[in-house]
């Protein structure tokens, strides 16, 4: 018609070269290729406080990455946070007193969820919920309690020396 | 004082009544899809035209910013020892911003500016009246193929961007600067997220290749018969684009990414 075959060629090429750019941000440069939400199962845990806990942070147990957080919720009856997350199904032994705890990576880095295994014969099952649960450390917090203290550390230190 | 206001009635009215033709003819050309369908040969000679003339620009565009936001990334950020970050905002940036952005500026200005000048032309020489006279509609015929030629083209010509200029900051980042390989992309996969980031990205250079291409085919049909008007017509492509471009990209980042 009114092209030639080069022309059909280079135009198919690209295409392709244009579907294939896509492909490899989809899967090189985004996190698609970690989507693993289809399989696994649920477990629950409460928290005081999550900090910068958001979906799709990682769950670990010794630094290992064995689920992410599929849900946060609040609980406006407690005032707690609710944390769901989706645990691959291969990691199905964890003990059912085990500690869900929020850490920090580096000290800037991003939140994720640590557990600690504990000592029981069961196993958490589907739907389950951690029966202990450590919050994040806020830093705002945490200074101004080692402020307190300090002041009040001076507070007795004149007091002694007055005496 | 009435003669301004009389001018400034007929600009507003002019303006008006031309967004009305646009928008007319783009149903036009939109109801001229069957005919594409028809026949696949129309799209696939302006997909040549548009797409394939312009992939060579894109590309090496695409490789040196690249490797410029490579470069300015890592003075930036080795300040506060984050050059391990250096792929996030490589990658953020191209993906969300540039690739769509840069890749419709420049293909409004390669394969934009071409299209109004070819339409153009064809309308001062009379070859869209001598086809309506063989009742030929140049509307179906002319028009609608590079039309979507451009629609097609602009997303696959920004996703060679973003791809090109991640891998040429990827080139100056860990290949001439030495930031750890693992490091550049396992932080860029952590922070970027496919529906977010990369849909949206899509979904803009989508927007933008609409608004281009209709901007351009609709300048050359609408232009005045003459070389001057055909000359107005591109550069009026070219201006229109890159504000349509710009002001929609900011629309567009404020729906997408802002809090609202």
């Amino acid at each position: 018609m009114h092209y030639s075959r080069t022309v059909a060629t280079l135009v198919g090429f690209f295409v392709f070269l244009g579907i294939a750019g896509l492909f490899f941000l989809a899967l090189q440069v985004s996190n698609l290729s970690s989507f693993d939400n289809t399989e696994g199962y649920r477990l629950t845990a409460r928290f005081e406080n999550i900090g910068g806990l958001k979906v799709r942070s990682p769950v670990t147990v010794s630094g290992v990455r064995i689920g992410r957080v599929s849900a946060i919720d609040f609980d406006s009856k407690y005032y707690q946070a609710v944390v769901e997350m989706k645990i691959k199904p291969q990691y199905d032994k964890l003990p059912a007193d085990t500690t869900a705890g929020i850490y920090t990576s580096g000290l800037l880095g991003e939140q994720y969820i640590g557990l600690e295994p504990g000592g029981a014969e069961e196993f958490l099952q589907d739907g389950d919920q951690f029966e202990f649960s450590q919050s994040a450390l806020v830093l705002e917090e945490i200074i101004g309690q080692f402020l307190f203290s300090k002041a009040d550390e001076l507070k007795k230190s004149e007091e002694d020396s007055a005496e | 004082m009435t003669g301004i206001l009389q001018r400034l009635g007929e600009a507003v009215l002019g303006a008006f009544e031309k967004l009305g033709r646009g928008v007319y003819f783009l149903a036009l050309i939109v109801g001229g899809v069957l005919e594409v369908v028809k026949r696949p040969g129309l799209l696939i000679a302006q997909m040549y035209s548009v797409g394939v003339l312009t992939l060579m620009l894109i590309a090496i565009s695409g490789l040196f910013v690249g490797m410029v936001l490579g470069l300015q990334g890592y003075t930036i950020l080795s300040d506060f020892g984050a050059e391990q970050t250096l792929g996030v905002m490589v990658a953020a940036s191209l993906v969300r911003e540039l690739g769509p952005v840069v890749s419709a500026l420049l293909f409004a200005g390669r394969a934009g500016s071409a299209l109004t000048a070819e339409i153009g032309l064809m309308k001062a020489t009379e070859q869209l009246s001598g086809m309506e006279m063989m009742a030929v509609d140049p509307l179906k015929r002319i028009a609608a193929p590079r039309f979507f030629a451009g629609f097609f083209s602009m997303p696959l010509l920004a996703a060679v961007f973003s791809t090109v200029g991640v891998l040429g900051g990827h080139g100056v980042g860990v290949g001439m600067l030495g930031v750890d390989d693992g490091a550049f992309w396992s932080q860029m996969q952590a922070s970027l997220d496919f529906q977010d980031d990369i849909l949206n990205g899509v979904i803009k250079s989508v927007v933008f290749g609409f608004v281009v291409t209709w901007i351009a085919v609709f300048e050359g049909y609408d232009c005045v018969a003459t070389s001057e008007g055909v000359s107005r017509a591109t550069t009026r492509t070219v201006v229109h684009s890159a504000f349509a471009v710009l002001a929609l990209d900011f629309s567009l980042t404020a729906l997408m990414f802002g809090d609202f």
